[in-house]
């Protein structure tokens, strides 16, 4: 498996509709194992369509998509991909199943037919991995929605996936229920070497991925470093995205003859900048 | 509301809680046989004894076999009034005016009624003592054999779980809306039977349509976790009979027996 990249996708084009525009329009994209992909872009360029090529949720309509070298139009593959590239969709309410966290959790190992004996510490696994163990007995509508995301990921994790693809997984939770699904998810990229697909209308958290893609008619606009992507702020206002706030503001304030960088990405790079210049602010 | 999943289930630990789903569907199935064969009013007595001790080791207090029986007080007045006046027979027991309470009509009204009380009274320990999960599950596993025959047993199981687990979230949904709605100065609450439906329209309708998106959703969700349907599917609960069920399965029997045997001799 080593040298062939995780996910590859070949000039690859989908349309819903025979004679309908087309969704996605000759993509190439190659990520390698265990890389952490933040895919922008703004509404209808094509970020979700992409997703469900991903698992063979959809087929190419011309092109081809390979997980692990394996062609999703290949039937005998399939559920192969499905299970190794495991995905989490942006309501939290409409993709659990069961009655209770631990059933639901068991409902992919029960599809892909893993013996009964073997699922318990799979769950109890996949389970502690999102924190969610304290919340096995529980039913799904008394959680709350970061906490439903977190269990749809369990769900995912039990059957030992290797890519995680997120579309919009944080779109309809509060700020402390993105967080937790962020951190969780960055977490399992880090220690279990988990190649993520992170989509997502937050700019703020694309600036934690190793790499950004920004989507546009369907096409890759634009690829590269959060750094790399972000410091183009005129390229991004015309494909309608914003730079992360933090970024936004650091460019403030070098606008204002502040001596900051002005390609900080996020609150952690922001305080360390202030920490620079000003180590009066430090407490202690 | 919020707890209208856990249905009429009274969790509690019991040796019949612990009974297979199974063998208390099919009991319950032997039960209302048993209670259809009673051939007179005295044989209800062991009939009668068999429920109490089952409810009683089900540690089912009395009251909730009593609720169980709410909902059906009128339907078993009603049964009892109209045997009871309606018959004829040849034994007067009483008579005021033109008016006969024949003796025969009091025996029907009241094997009537007490075949409802233990009907229902049966087949709410069902519900009480099994988790509605346990249930399908014990459902789909005793229909399965019927799959030869294209019977869907798998797809019934897993839409009463889907079931289970939407009610809920639609009663939330269902309660936002009323509230959106009445905060528009929509009005559930007052006019006529008529007036009250149509002001549900705009409450069902949103419903409808988010119910058709959920499934939507649900779906793409389900298939991206490898669902195909039943086959090949394994199941995280094992059922398995143990000597427990062994002796309910004997229990009824020895219930037949005390019933049918003096007829035969
Ligand atoms: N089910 C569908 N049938 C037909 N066309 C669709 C369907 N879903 C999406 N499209 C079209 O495909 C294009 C890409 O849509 P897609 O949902 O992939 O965009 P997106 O980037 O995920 O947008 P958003 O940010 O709103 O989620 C859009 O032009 C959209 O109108
Ligand atoms: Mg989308």
């Amino acid at each position: 498996m080593n040298g062939v990249p995780h996910i590859q996708v070949t000039d690859l084009t989908y349309r819903y509709e025979p004679d309908a525009p087309k969704a996605l329009d000759t993509i190439n994209l190659s990520v390698p194992r265990g890389q952490f992909v933040a895919i922008l872009g703004h509404n209808g360029s094509g970020k979700s369509t992409l997703a469900k090529l991903l698992n063979g949720l959809f087929l190419p309509t011309e092109g081809t998509v390979h997980i692990s070298g394996m062609d999703t139009r290949d039937d005998d593959k399939i559920w192969d991909i499905r299970r190794t590239a495991g995905m989490v969709f942006q309501n939290p309410d409409n993709q659990l199943v069961a009655t209770e966290v631990y059933d639901d959790v068991a409902f992919g190992l029960e599809n892909i037919g893993v013996p009964p004996d073997d699922m318990p510490p799979r769950i109890d696994e996949a389970l502690a991995l999102t924190g969610m163990s304290e919340f096995k007995n529980r039913a799904p509508h008394l959680l709350s929605g970061g906490q439903k995301q977190r269990v749809a990921i369990a769900g995912i994790l039990a059957m030992h996936p290797e890519a995680l693809i997120l579309d919009e997984a944080t779109a309809m939770l509060d700020p402390q229920g993105r967080k937790e699904v962020l951190q969780t998810v960055r977490r399992l990229n880090e220690e279990q070497g988990i190649t993520v697909v992170w989509i997502t209308h937050f700019m703020e958290e694309a600036t934690h991925a190793q790499r950004v893609l920004v989507m546009d008619h369907g096409q890759i606009a634009m690829d590269g470093s959060p750094r790399e992507i972000f410091a183009q702020v005129d390229r991004l206002r015309d494909l309608r995205l914003d730079v992360p706030p933090m970024t936004q503001l650091a460019r403030l304030l070098k606008e204002r003859d502040i001596d900051i960088a002005p390609d900080v990405l996020n609150v952690e790079e922001l305080v360390k900048e202030v920490k620079r210049l000003c180590p009066l602010c430090l407490k202690n | 509301m919020r707890d209208i999943t856990l249905g009429q289930y009274y969790p509690v630990d019991s040796p019949i809680h612990r009974l297979d789903p199974r063998t208390k569907i099919i009991l319950i199935f032997l039960y209302i046989i048993a209670v259809f064969l009673v051939p007179n009013l005295l044989m209800y007595i062991p009939v009668a004894a068999y429920l109490m001790l089952a409810a009683w080791l089900a540690k089912l207090p009395f009251s909730m076999l009593l609720r169980s029986l709410k909902p059906m007080r009128i339907l078993l007045i009603i049964t009892f009034v109209l045997n009871l006046f309606f018959a004829s027979g040849t034994q007067k027991l009483l008579q005021i005016g033109g008016f006969v309470l024949w003796q025969e009509g009091l025996l029907t009204a009241l094997t009537f009624s007490l075949r409802l009380i233990l009907l229902v009274t049966g087949s709410s320990i069902l519900t009480l003592t099994t988790a509605p999960v346990t249930l399908t599950d014990g459902l789909e596993r005793l229909a399965s054999p019927l799959k030869v025959i294209k019977f869907p047993a798998h797809e019934m199981a897993m839409m009463m779980t889907i079931a289970l687990r939407f009610i809920p979230t639609l009663i939330e949904e269902a309660d936002k809306i009323m509230k959106a709605q009445t905060a528009r100065g929509a009005d559930f609450e007052t006019g006529n039977l008529m007036a009250r439906a149509r002001a549900m329209i705009p409450l069902l309708v949103p419903l409808f349509i988010s119910a058709f998106r959920r499934a939507g959703d649900l779906a793409m969700a389900m298939e991206a976790r490898c669902y195909r349907g039943g086959e090949g599917r394994t199941r995280l609960h094992k059922l398995a009979y143990t000597k427990r069920d062994v002796l309910a399965f004997l229990s009824i029997l020895l219930l037949y027996a005390i019933i049918l045997l003096p007829r035969m001799l």
